[in-house]
């Protein structure tokens, strides 16, 4: 292990995370108004750009070599690929990068489980079971998305007989997973709870016609903000908790707003076909 | 840091989540939307503190997986959201101008 010594002490690197913070917040705020919203966009990366150089500094990493390595992979193949996407073929690639960063911070959870080993850790496995569901879902849901846009698949609104049994029999399935995870702390368990998850995600979506896809792309986005946040709780990292409850809290309104915008209700388009009644596709 | 420390943060971060979008005009829904993707990108300094951590070869092939998907969700989401506001802003001077995209 060539791990050296932190180059930033504890309290530079809260500082740091702070300057981070307060960049996404800011960024948000610049992207809310007409006039400011490409320097939010900016000020957002400045955040990031921060974060990055302050975990190289601050912690003991072993492998960098590899980070350095996987982190060029990551930027070559997106960088190009939102620099020449059409536009009308954006709202799919946002589906895309949020259903990779919920299955980066699933991936995350569950490498931690076997470090919160001990009893008094439960909240620990708590947070680690939550963000291996949430960011589950994200992923798998941001899947189907992507391919319903993508026109991968039908964009009509996809329902079985049994779809709303077959949901909540997943769902029970993955709660009492998440219950003898926090229990036991078992990776195989992790692991069967993460299928359920991405299981979750796929029922969740089928049924969303593709007028109303945007929205669901909106909620999955939230969602993977909370399991940042989570995994942030998990990690110990302040600045993950607070950049992934934004985005988890002001990914929530903005689902309703956009919902609103269209004249239709968040409860009707993620039920409206479990109920029989049609979205609209 | 404590539980209950960090969840007073958590708590107050819910708060300014809400407050900070909530007069956005609809015409900025989806940049708002792809610029907050990008942020939870971030999870890249949870990917990167684990893969720094890894000690056998398989958890470092999975939180070196973890990094590659951050870095496309963090990099990609800025780039992408940078595109939509450059057209955005580009269609207002010459409206129609550049609305053969599709």
């Amino acid at each position: 292990m060539t791990a050296s010594a932190p180059l930033l002490d504890p309290t530079w690197t809260a500082l740091l995370y702070l300057a981070a913070a307060v960049c996404f917040i800011l960024a948000l705020k610049g992207l809310s108004s007409p006039k400011h919203a490409r320097r939010g966009n900016l000020v957002g990366a400045l955040g990031a750009a921060i974060a990055l150089v302050t975990v190289f500094l601050s912690s003991r990493l072993a492998n960098i070599p590899w980070i350095l390595a996987a982190i060029a992979v990551g930027a070559a193949i997106a960088a190009p690929v939102a620099r020449r996407v059409k536009m009308t073929q954006m709202p799919q690639l946002v589906a895309l990068f949020n259903g990779v960063g919920g299955g980066a911070a699933a991936l995350v959870a569950l490498l931690e489980l076997p470090h919160a080993g001990a009893p008094e850790d439960g909240w620990v496995r708590l947070a680690i079971v939550f963000t291996l569901l949430v960011g589950a879902v994200s992923f798998a849901g941001s899947a189907v998305t992507f391919a319903k846009l993508q026109e991968l698949m039908t964009t009509r609104p996809v329902t079985f007989l049994g779809l709303p049994v077959l949901m909540g029999a997943v769902l029970l399935a993955a709660l009492a997973a998440a219950g003898a995870v926090v229990a036991t702390g078992s990776v195989p368990l992790a692991v069967v709870l993460l299928a359920l998850g991405l299981l979750a995600g796929v029922l969740l979506v089928l049924p969303v016609g593709g007028a109303d896809v945007p929205i669901v792309i909106s909620l999955l986005n939230a969602f993977t903000g909370l399991a940042v946040a989570a995994s942030g709780l998990v990690l110990g990292n302040v600045l993950l908790v607070v950049a992934g409850t934004l985005v988890g809290a002001s990914g929530t309104i903005l689902t309703r707003l956009m919902a609103a915008a269209m004249g239709r209700s968040v409860v009707h388009i993620m039920f409206g076909a479990f109920r029989g009644g049609s979205t609209a596709g | 840091m404590g539980g209950v420390e960090v969840l007073t943060i958590l708590v107050f971060a819910v708060f300014v989540g809400f407050e900070v979008v909530s007069k956005v005009s609809s015409i900025l829904h989806t940049p708002l939307m792809s610029g907050a993707n990008a942020i939870h990108g971030i999870i890249l300094v949870g990917a990167i503190t684990v893969a720094g951590q890894a000690e056998d070869g398989w958890v470092l092939a999975l939180a070196l997986l973890a990094v590659v998907l951050a870095t496309a969700n963090l990099v990609g989401g800025f780039v992408v959201t940078d595109r939509m506001l450059e057209m955005f802003r580009g269609r207002r001077p010459a409206p129609g101008a550049k609305e053969d995209a599709r």
